[in-house]
């Protein structure tokens, strides 16, 4: 069940020019929240506040904890685009702001000896975090391919690499790992990867890199979840605003499908990826 | 104290009341908001048939506002009877049934079958949709067309009738007494107003429908002056709505001539808004006294204003 608090900002922990990661001190959240799980965040502070007037939605990047364990609040990884990222850039610690969540589908890790590949494209780290943890704990083992243009925007490898996840970085530029798009060692890893070991793979990024994806994985057989992003009004949905093409559970007639309540997390193969946008 | 209302046969608890497109069909609210407490959820548009609606993108910020072409998507009647309508009865929700039509017929087969299901309390006519090119805004854009589907629906339902008005109308009074002269128990207002927002760098459209609905802070105080023009004509009840976010806006409404409002956009900001307007209303009352909150109903006084305008 979500709860709204008005939370303090405890710490804006800048990256980049376009990146920071903002944590929040929200306990009742962080209890409960599930990997993948996102909140709202009423960007430009009081609920009356106008500019902007809607929240925005941003997938939990950690579960922050105390010395002894117990959840004391949520971290976002924003990345600076329109009006609302640009205000979370800036933000002061101490700053208080409504958050609301834990909302939507969560990822279901899987379990060893299956493995566990994650998809990231660019500000599509955002959900891995929690779900890397989620598998470490499982013993899962766990791969995170990650994109972006260049080496400048590959960020917090080393919070993956603390948690013991086999990292491969890919830049379009060149400038840090693999040469090229994420999907070039990612196809070489489905190819090379025997039929007997089974691998799932778990995909957040831009909806051309996920298409793609959800292609790769269908060629070779292989599961495949991705997070989608929707311009949100509500969260709960109660708007209809959020919605992508999408099959039943089960198959079936595709219908528009609700990415907050339904999602964000969606079998790749119930996506009509044609019906896609190429944001 | 007493902030209860009466809609022709209904009694509503407190005059505050879930927008229809705003509040799903209620029960996906039901975790964060006891649906009993509301005067009333004026549940999604619906048709007989479901409905797709239009593709993204649905919604756009704007100042202060957003604006919406989410085409009404629906189950239709017969899965809400089916699917939701039990949930809703079982939190004892007030339930508004908003209801959409491409032909009169249509209208009025819905109100049939919803006439005939328990747990509805009221049918709000949708006659004022800007999104979608078939029916429902038709009616509420000629005088004959309200008249019509208000006439029929009356001769099928004994439930309470409440059309919607649309404010993309010269003169929305007109079809205020329109309503009620056709039979209406009350009527709801405003719709959103048609717009439009285009983004420089693309030169496209920022929604999939070219044009949208805008709704929120941005319309109150239109909607507002749009209250005040038809409580002047009509003497059924009014459901005032427009961005309305604080229990000051739900009061000006009602000093304007609502007897209760409906909250829509800012629902989406602040899905507990409704105790804090509730406590708003509390507080307001004890302040200044008032035992029976429909007494503030139309008590706008004008007197010494247009006297000072008309002088100047």
């Amino acid at each position: 069940m979500p709860v709204d608090i008005d939370a303090a900002v405890i710490a804006n922990r800048r990256l980049s020019a376009d990146y920071n990661v903002l944590a929040f001190d929200a306990p009742e959240i962080a209890a409960t929240a599930r990997p993948g799980q996102f909140v709202m965040i009423k960007t430009s502070g009081g609920l009356e506040s106008t500019a902007p007037l809607l929240r925005r939605p941003f997938s939990i990047f950690e579960i922050l904890r105390d010395a002894g364990g117990r959840p004391t609040g949520v971290s976002i990884f924003n990345k600076r685009i329109g009006a609302g990222t640009s205000l979370l850039s800036r933000i002061e610690p101490g700053t208080h702001l409504p958050v609301l969540g834990p909302l939507g589908r969560p990822f279901e890790p899987i379990d060893p000896p299956a493995e566990a590949w994650m998809v990231a494209g660019g500000v599509g780290l955002a959900p891995f975090v929690t779900l890397a943890s989620a598998l470490m704990a499982r013993g899962t083992p766990a791969t995170l391919f990650y994109g972006a243009r260049r080496a400048d925007d590959l960020h917090c490898v080393e919070l993956f690499e603390a948690l013991g996840v086999k990292m491969v970085l890919v830049t379009e530029d060149g400038s840090r790992g693999i040469h090229g798009r994420v999907t070039v060692p990612l196809a070489s890893a489905l190819a090379a990867r025997p039929l007997g070991s089974p691998v799932k793979l778990f995909v957040c990024g831009p909806t051309p890199m996920m298409r793609a994806c959800a292609r790769l994985a269908a060629e070779h057989g292989r599961a495949c979840d991705v997070s989608l992003e929707q311009v949100m009004g509500c969260g709960l949905g109660g708007c209809y605003s959020c919605v992508v093409l999408a099959r039943g559970p089960a198959g079936g007639t595709p219908h528009h499908t609700r990415t907050c309540i339904d999602g964000p997390v969606f079998d790749a193969t119930r996506i009509v990826w044609e019906a896609m946008s190429g944001h | 104290m007493d902030l209860s209302l009466q809609i022709g046969s209904l009694r509503l608890a407190n005059p505050l009341i879930a927008a229809s497109g705003c509040f799903g069909y209620g029960v996906e609210y039901a975790d964060v908001v006891d649906l009993s407490m509301l005067g009333g959820v004026a549940v999604k548009g619906l048709f007989l048939a479901e409905r797709e609606g239009h593709p993204p993108p649905r919604i756009v910020e704007t100042p202060s506002g957003m604006l919406n072409a989410i085409g009404l998507q629906g189950i239709g009647v017969h899965r809400f009877i089916r699917e939701r309508l039990p949930e809703l009865r079982d939190r004892r929700a007030v339930v508004i049934v908003n209801i959409c039509g491409t032909t009169l017929d249509e209208y009025v087969e819905i109100a049939r079958i919803l006439s005939d299901a328990e747990g509805v309390h009221a049918i709000e006519l949708n006659i004022s949709c800007p999104n979608i090119k078939e029916g429902g805004i038709t009616f509420g854009c000629s005088l004959p067309g309200t008249h019509g589907v208000v006439s029929a629906v009356r001769k099928v339902t004994r439930l309470p009738i409440i059309p919607k008005l649309t404010p993309n109308v010269t003169d929305v009074s007109s079809f205020a007494k329109a309503a009620e002269d056709s039979g209406a128990d009350a009527i709801s207002l405003v719709n959103t107003f048609l717009a439009m927002a285009i983004d420089v760098h693309t030169r496209r459209p920022r929604l999939s429908n070219i044009v949208g609905g805008l709704s929120g802070p941005a319309i109150r105080p239109i909607a507002v002056r749009m209250v005040y023009e038809c409580r002047r004509v009509v003497k059924i009840p009014i459901i005032g709505m427009g961005g309305i976010a604080t229990s000051d806006d739900v009061l000006e409404f009602m000093i304007a001539g609502a007897n209760a409002v409906q909250v829509g956009t800012m629902n989406f900001v602040d899905p507990f808004i409704w105790k804090k307007l509730m406590e708003g209303l509390w507080s307001y009352m004890a302040q200044h006294k008032i035992t029976r909150l429909q007494e503030i109903v139309g008590s706008v006084d004008t007197t010494k204003r247009e006297t000072a305008w008309i002088s100047s």
